[in-house]
């Protein structure tokens, strides 16, 4: 049985564990920039910047990323289209699940990059600083190459998390894995069978990453210590 | 003081540091003249490190005034960078950049800030490495390297700015006894050469034999002041006494 719903809809499902990879390669894209903005705006020495980042990141994380694509998907446009008179406003499914993966993403990158930030040492900007170098270019060259080198292996970890929350966003009807096998499980009644398969197919694609991960972490940390 | 006819380098007059409620500095005034190596004595907590730190504005200055090199750096509109290339500052705890080799260290500002190409960064780099002993180690990381060697690369990374003023936040304090001896030296040979220094230190030996001008600081103010032998030998304020009394 579960070689018949290989043979049959192993096709349909690598390519929704195709289109889970672009979601989730799209939700990181933009959580990274907003999880290095916002994550800059927390170390900044300017109040209005942290308290910025800190409304952010409360906001973001004491809600259940489930609302918050319910709320994009469908409340959004709504509101836009009723509040401020624009008809015909809609986000596709892969629009609005970008937007929900990369602010979810994106705060915890933020506290990431916010603590990879600290952990190095004041006197490094404070030398930087001391030669004349800019704020920021004292940022740039010296602390971010140091912290982002604390920080890959919460970041990757981070990844990870987003690439299996993809699979929340099968409610707003996106093309997923999980949706896609809800489907297949509709056409077939084995739910063993297929929950098995996609099971798998998950813990596959995510220890390649870890193993490409720990690869990168070994290259970056070579030959400093 | 002979020093007097030279060209006034640092001018501090009552300046004040609080950070919140603790007041740090209380009232600061002097003059340094280019050339002049004046050493800091005074007890932990009595301002020396805060008051350094405060000519090149690493510290946000409560109140007073601050010129160094002609800028006036209490004065927001002053370009702080210009002012700090011109001036060289060595930390207890070196701040050798940890991501980078020696050279890549040395060659980081001189290069983002367009005072010179890579190969004269390079150049230059190396020539100030051989002159503190460590040419050999120009490819080596800081972690690689002893706290006597990390501080002389301190030093080169700072000269390699090519500055008028070198600041030196207790150079040897984080030191094995047997590596001070090799980052005074280098210090000695700088003080020879007529860079104007400000050195916060312990080392009673170097600010007898080096120093032009022995300050000593307690409390946020500056006690007494003098030549070595005046402030270290014959000390005349009680406190100075006091001081001197335990460190000697």
């Amino acid at each position: 049985m579960l070689l018949k719903i290989l043979s049959t809809y192993g096709p349909l499902l690598l390519e929704a564990m195709g289109q889970t990879l672009l979601l989730a390669l799209c939700g990181l894209f933009f959580a990274c920039i907003l999880g290095l903005i916002f994550g800059l705006l927390s170390v900044l020495k300017s109040r209005v910047c942290n308290i910025i980042s800190t409304i952010f990141v409360d906001i973001i994380r004491g809600v259940p990323m489930i609302v918050l694509a319910f709320f994009i998907y469908f409340g959004f446009p709504q509101f836009v289209s009723s509040s401020l008179g624009i008809k015909n406003f809609t986000l596709s499914a892969l629009q609005a699940g970008t937007i929900a993966l990369a602010l979810n993403c994106g705060a915890y990158m933020a506290e990431i990059i916010r603590a990879g930030i600290q952990s190095v040492d004041k006197g490094q900007m404070e030398a930087a600083r001391s030669l004349g170098l800019p704020y920021w270019k004292a940022m740039r060259k010296v602390v971010l190459p140091q912290a982002i080198r604390t920080m890959i292996p919460s970041i990757i970890n981070q990844f990870i998390i987003t690439l299996k929350d993809t699979s929340i966003l099968s409610v707003i009807g996106f093309p997923e894995l999980v949706n896609t096998a809800k489907n297949v499980v509709a056409n077939t009644m084995r739910s063993s069978e297929v929950w098995f398969i996609v099971g798998v197919m998950y813990l596959i694609v995510i220890t390649i990453l870890s193993r490409f991960a720990k690869i990168m972490e070994r290259r970056i940390n070579r030959g400093r210590e | 003081m002979a020093e007097n006819n030279k060209q006034v380098k640092i001018h501090v007059s009552h300046l004040k540091k609080s950070f919140g409620e603790l007041e740090v500095l209380k009232d600061v005034s002097i003059d340094i003249h280019e050339g002049e190596v004046v050493v800091i004595l005074g007890p932990s907590g009595s301002g020396k490190s805060t008051f350094l730190r405060c000519l090149n504005r690493l510290e946000e200055i409560t109140d007073g005034t601050v010129i160094v090199d002609g800028y006036d750096i209490t004065d927001k509109k002053t370009d702080i960078n210009k002012v700090r290339e011109n001036v060289g500052m060595v930390f207890q705890l070196f701040n050798l950049f940890n991501n980078l080799d020696v050279m890549g260290n040395m060659m980081l500002a001189p290069t983002e800030l367009k005072k010179a190409t890579k190969e004269e960064a390079r150049e230059t780099a190396m020539r100030l490495l051989k002159r503190v002993g460590l040419a050999d180690k120009a490819e080596a990381y800081p972690a690689q390297l002893s706290g006597g060697q990390k501080q002389r690369v301190a030093i080169a990374r700072a000269l390699a700015m090519n500055p008028d003023i070198m600041l030196f936040d207790e150079p040897t304090s984080a030191l094995d006894p047997e590596m001070v001896g090799e980052v005074l030296q280098v210090m000695q040979g700088l003080a020879k050469e007529g860079m104007t220094m400000v050195v916060v230190t312990h080392e009673i030996g170097f600010a007898r034999e080096v120093a032009t001008r022995v300050i000593f600081m307690e409390g946020g103010y500056i006690v007494e002041q003098g030549t070595p032998d005046e402030v270290i030998n014959h000390p005349k304020e009680p406190r100075t006494i006091d001081f001197l009394s335990k460190v000697l």
